[in-house]
């Protein structure tokens, strides 16, 4: 089993605004193609033209659909990915210390070297939200795209995970919650940004912003137009009315 | 317990040895793309940040086009069917090979008779470039796809303000407050759309949707109306019904830029009964309401009259505003007697109308920012009403679409919305009227090029495609009373009408980026049918089939020569302002494709091949006088070819020195030079053009100097539509070109000078109680037609697309997870797998476009979801519609436009057994593959771990 930081410097997560994701999947595939060819192993895709293609991803889109009574039914996109959590039963579960939360970051990581590929991380994680690669054998996750937010490579503005920097919508946001001024503690705050299971008590670093009320269409209603009264000369005296303060 | 104990990490890894910087054809939207290359191969793809289209992001599709370019469909080199049409045998050829089958096809042809070459391209961006080369060879029978696609929106726009969404406009996302959004496929303008719902939805302003299927943008929407399909006309008309009776349209709006003040001859014995009042000088007449007399539109200090009957040179006018109120206030256009058919409460479309009024009206926008109108009078201010729609195929894609399209405008309109800060914007080089647009050309001589361009806006019957017998000039029927204005052709009546031979036989077919025999045809089995059918004597009935693709789609399985086309990242192209330009509301843009890789196979892009093969041909323009080629490639007619002189396809670093914007001579160095610049050139309107672009006279100069118009041409929106009234006209036994009897009363009926709405004509026709439910397709948000389906990443979001059933139907058919469904039509029947969705409209099924695939297509495995349980509904659609009472089927598509029905589906649906086999029905007989399959498993990127 592995220790956890006692705490960590910064606490980079992200923070997803589900009021704006409309599910185009555009952080799925940036994600997807620069994790294939960077930190460690390349996320494979088995059977990838056959019956069931299977491959390996490092953040999902889910959708639901949620119906309330006399209410029209709402539509959600999700996107899941690892949460960072500062709590990692992933991390304490792993047997050979491949699993580790940085203490710098707090960005949880698979030191792919000493990973076994015994999945005990994977069932340990409450979210799903770390998959077995089938053609490498060793756990992948979220790296919070480590090797791009310190890449002296990369221009400053693009040091920012893959996924948000691609999101069309800017519904994806990455900072440091350790900081109350980050823009992800502000727009946390300021839009009531929820935990993903709290009574897990994994505490996750990453913030998801609700979806905001949907008008009520049986109650949410614009009183109608009143027509021009008749006692005015109606529509056409309406007109005249009008051209005379032109 | 292993302690804490982390590894040292290079956090500043190498990340590529180089970036270039080209245009995504992952689908239509056009962004800008960094390639990050590493030992020759694309290592990454993200979206460029400079980039007036995505300034930055990038979607799914754009970041998966490593796995397009890898794709194993991939065709390598020319080829030759050996087989039968339809089994996908072929040996490969050379190139010389290749182009001397096709010039031993074409040269006869057009020695003797051109318009037996039919020449249709699909969904590429070149339409430019084709139908110059089209109309060198002189057949007359050339288009692209709009007409399949969403010709009854652009032409709509254009009929009515010169422009309508995507490349002609789009919402002023950085002022609106209350946008709306129609029927939008999800993968139309994807990029622009989704930055402005993130900008709308950061200010908090609020976002209706429209759309019978709440996915996507629609399930972010505040709030969505789930109406029912083909009725998006009528709810429309409703709202104008609620804001004329409340008078909230913008009148001053509608008397300084629009045609609603213009006097309409009222006298019904009159030739010209519905045309507008003219002086001598041809000069549109308005009533002087302060002189009390008629004067010209124009004229100084002119103060138009809004309502009232006059009499102008003995016949009986009224300002066509009165004809407006007159149409949309009577009673059959109220929200009560309208909400059952739109499946709106009457309550919600009065809400909707209110709403309206209170945010254009209540919550105006002011800018600073003085501007001068075509009138001469200064403006201190830029005055706006912050109301914004955005509609695409899901309001056109029905034989109501062009009034449907042409409503939407009109609302717009009425609100003042159009053209002012907070509304709608034209990006340049539109707006465009018909005027600036040419007349449709058709008229053949052997062996010589055709008298002009192909496609345009007719302007009366006189510039209808008929011969002196009144028979169609092109094979698509298109320019015919059938549908007079097809301003983009008929791309899905070609095959049908040439395996009929109506109007004439063609003897060659010969297509581009247009998956016929599959996706994108009504009645796809019969199309298959059509093109391997045979006649008496043993040949096929159209006699040869060229066709280009990249890869092994299920159209190449029935063609006779294939010329192979490069992947995107392999090739040059020009995002033309002679095409489908890719501006912005502030911004003049065009932008290049390069090649950032070069192909590994014996292939050529598709537009280079047409150079060389026009210059074989000896087509004017394509040769040089000695004979030899002009052009080596489409780079070389990219750079060197000018349309008028000084204008050419890429309008940015023309004349020897590069400083030309718009206008100067061919620069050698032009294509350099975009990269040098990302691949694209910007040229921003000046601040004080930005807004009232069709009146405002700096932003007229400015488009004139960047060679946008010739000259300076101010005009006003035709609200009230003069040209469909002189067609309407001619259904009235007036004038000298008259529709045939059986279409007269379509005419008059569809040609209705003020926006109308009818019933959709096939939902008109069948037994709604034998059909009862709608049935649609949508493209999914990560995937793109046809040829992203085999992409080994976006299959594994969309490789499975079973049949979407509301709530209602699916208790009524006693449906569980699992099951399976008898889906018929008018046409056919469908087996395929259903599954439950409760955000829908209570009447309407529908399933993900061209996600099902033929067997062996794509170089993809047989067993293949897409190929086994993957359907498509086209096996439903026939492209004509039921018969009618005398026994005659007509077409089914809109009587305006020509533009596919696709939309109009009526469906039954019932519960039946699964197949033995899993496999939906019709299960097509699999076809053999050129290419081979892909492999088994992929580790990409593997050689960089």
């Amino acid at each position: 089993m592995t220790s956890l930081p006692q705490s960590t410097e910064k606490k980079l997560g992200l923070v997803i605004d589900l009021d704006t994701c409309v599910g185009c999947h555009a952080c799925v595939i940036s994600c997807k193609e620069w994790n294939t060819s960077n930190y460690g192993a390349p996320l494979s895709d088995m059977d990838a033209y056959g019956a069931n293609p299977v491959g390996t991803f490092l953040n999902r889109v889910h959708t639901f659909e949620v119906k309330q009574d006399d209410k029209p039914a709402q539509v959600t996109h999700f996107p899941k990915s690892c949460l960072h959590c500062e709590d990692a039963p992933c991390v304490t579960v792993c047997p050979t210390g491949a699993s580790y939360k940085r203490v710098e970051d707090g960005i949880v990581l698979v030191n792919e070297n000493n990973c076994i590929g015994c999945g005990l991380c994977a069932w340990a994680c409450p979210y799903g939200a770390r998959e077995m690669d089938a053609a490498e054998g060793v756990m992948k996750k979220c790296t919070l795209c480590v090797d791009r937010i310190y890449n002296e490579n990369i221009p400053q503005e693009d040091r920012v995970p893959s996924c948000v920097r691609t999101c069309p919508a800017g519904a994806r946001h990455f900072g440091d919650f350790a900081d109350p001024q980050s823009n992800v503690s502000i727009l946390s705050a300021e839009r009531a940004g929820m935990d993903m299971m709290p009574e897990q008590g994994t505490k996750p670093v990453n913030k998801y912003l609700p979806p905001r009320p949907k008008s009520d269409i049986t109650s949410d209603i614009t009183p109608a137009l009143t027509a021009q009264s008749a006692e005015t000369g109606g529509f056409l005296g309406w007109i005249d009315r009008t051209l005379e303060k032109l | 317990m292993a302690k804490h104990n982390q590894p040292q990490l290079d956090t500043s890894p190498k990340v590529s040895d180089e970036i270039r910087h080209t245009t995504c054809y992952m689908c239509a939207c056009r962004c800008g793309i960094n390639v990050h290359l590493r030992d020759g191969k694309v290592a990454y793809i993200e979206g460029n940040k400079d980039h007036p289209v995505n300034k930055g992001v990038l979607c799914a599709k754009g970041s998966a086009g490593i796995m397009q370019h890898y794709a194993p469909s991939r065709l390598r080199a020319p080829l030759k069917r050996v087989g039968e049409r339809g089994e996908g045998k072929f040996e490969e050829i050379s190139w010389d090979e290749a182009f001397e089958i096709a010039t031993g096809w074409l040269a006869p042809i057009r020695e003797k008779n051109p318009e037996k070459l039919a020449f249709f391209t699909g969904r590429d961006q070149s339409q430019s470039m084709t139908g110059w080369w089209a109309q060198a060879f002189g057949t007359p029978n050339y288009a692209a796809h709009g007409g399949f696609c969403s010709v009854n929106m652009a032409a709509g726009g254009i009929y009515t303000m010169g422009g309508a969404f995507w490349e002609f406009g789009a919402p002023d996302w950085d002022h609106t407050k209350l946008f709306m959004i129609f029927g939008v496929a999800e993968d139309h303008d994807s990029n622009p759309i989704k930055m402005g719902l993130g900008k709308l939805k950061k200010r908090g302003a609020k976002v209706i949707g429209v759309n019978p299927i709440r996915s996507g943008y629609n399930a972010i929407a505040d709030e969505w109306v789930g109406i029912t399909p083909g009725t998006d006309g009528l709810f429309i008309l409703s709202m104008i019904h609620e804001l004329l009776k409340a008078g909230k349209v913008d009148l001053d709006y509608l008397i300084r830029y629009t045609n609603m003040s213009f006097l309409v001859n009222q006298d019904k014995n009159s030739d010209e009964h519905g045309l507008f009042i003219r002086d001598s000088d041809g000069k549109e007449q308005v009533w002087d309401r302060v002189k009390n007399a008629p004067a010209a539109w124009d004229a100084k200090d002119v103060k138009p009259a809004m309502q009232g009957a006059y009499m102008v040179n003995d016949i009986a006018c009224t300002p066509a505003f009165m004809l407006l109120a007159d149409k949309y206030m009577a009673d059959e256009f109220t929200p009560d007697a309208v909400a059952d058919r739109v499946g709106i409460s009457a309550e919600r479309i009065k809400s909707i109308a209110a709403e309206l009024a209170q945010v254009a009206f209540g919550e105006q926008i002011v800018l600073d920012r003085p501007w001068t109108d075509f009138r001469g009078q200064k403006h201190d201010q830029m005055i706006g009403r912050p109301v914004s729609f955005h509609a695409m195929r899901g309001i056109s894609a029905h034989s109501n679409g062009f009034q449907t399209a042409r409503a939407l405008h009109v609302l717009q309109i009425l609100l003042g919305s159009v053209e002012v800060p907070g509304g709608f914007r034209f990006k340049p080089s539109y707006p465009k009227p018909v005027e600036a647009h040419p007349k449709p050309h058709h008229n053949v001589t052997p062996g010589q090029p055709l008298d002009g361009p192909h496609l345009g806006y007719p302007r009366g019957p006189e510039d209808l495609a008929l011969d002196e017998n009144g028979r169609p000039k092109r094979i698509d029927k298109a320019f015919t009373w059938e549908n007079p204005l097809s301003a983009h052709g008929l791309m899905h009546m070609v095959i049908s009408n040439a395996h009929a031979g109506d109007p004439y036989k063609i003897d060659t077919l010969f297509m581009y980026m247009a998956n016929m025999s599959w996706n994108s045809s009504m009645n796809t089995s019969g199309v298959m049918d059509m093109l391997t059918d045979k006649d008496e004597n043993g040949e096929y009935v159209i006699p040869h089939i060229i066709y280009s693709d990249a890869y092994s789609s299920e159209m190449v399985a029935f063609s006779d020569l294939i010329f192979p086309d490069t992947t995107y990242l392999e090739r040059h192209d020009c995002i033309s302002l002679l095409d489908r330009p890719i501006c912005e509301p502030d911004a003049l843009a065009d932008s290049i494709r390069w090649p950032v890789v070069e192909p590994d196979r014996d292939v050529r892009g598709f537009q280079t091949a047409l150079i060389q093969l026009g210059a074989k041909l000896g087509l004017p323009g394509m040769v040089n006088e000695d004979g030899s080629p002009k052009f080596k490639d489409y780079a070389d007619y990219i750079v060197n070819h000018e349309r008028r002189p000084g204008v050419g396809p890429l309008a940015g670093f023309r004349g020897k020195d590069g400083t030309g914007k718009g206008r100067g001579e061919p620069n050698p160095n032009q294509i350099q030079a975009y990269i040098d610049n990302g691949g694209f050139w910007l040229d921003h309107i000046p601040e004080s053009a930005s807004y009232f672009k069709p009146w405002n006279m700096d932003y007229q100069n400015w488009a004139v100097e960047r060679g946008i118009y010739d000259n300076v041409q101010p005009f006003v929106f035709q609200v009230y539509q003069e040209t469909l009234q002189k067609f309407r006209l001619a259904a009235e036994g007036k004038g000298d070109i008259q529709p045939p009897e059986h279409l007269r009363e379509q005419v008059r009926a569809s040609m209705d000078p003020l926006p109308t709405w009818w019933e959709p004509f096939e939902q008109a026709l069948v037994n709604k109680d034998e059909f009862p439910h709608h049935a649609l397709t949508q493209r999914p948000m990560a995937m793109y037609h046809s040829w992203g389906t085999q992409n080994a990443w976006l299959r594994q979001i969309h490789g499975h697309n079973p049949l979407y059933v509301p709530t209602d139907i699916w208790n009524a058919n006693g449906f569980q997870d699992g099951d399976w469904a008898l889906v018929t039509s008018h046409h056919g029947a469908i087996t395929v797998p259903v599954a439950l969705m409760e955000a829908l409209n209570a009447n309407t099924v529908w399933t993900w476009n061209a996600i099902g695939k033929r067997k062996g297509a794509w170089g993809l495995q047989d067993d293949a979801p897409e190929s086994t349980k993957g359907f498509i509904l086209n096996h439903l659609i026939h492209e004509l519609l039921p018969a009618k009472d005398d026994g005659q089927r007509w077409a089914n598509s809109d009587p305006i436009t020509g533009q596919a029905a696709w939309f109009d589906l009526r469906v039954r649906i019932e519960k039946t057994d699964p197949p033995p086999d899993l496999h939906s029905i019709p299960d097509v007989a699999p076809q053999e593959s050129p290419v081979g399959r892909g492999p088994k498993n992929v580790e990409y990127g593997k050689e960089w771990t």
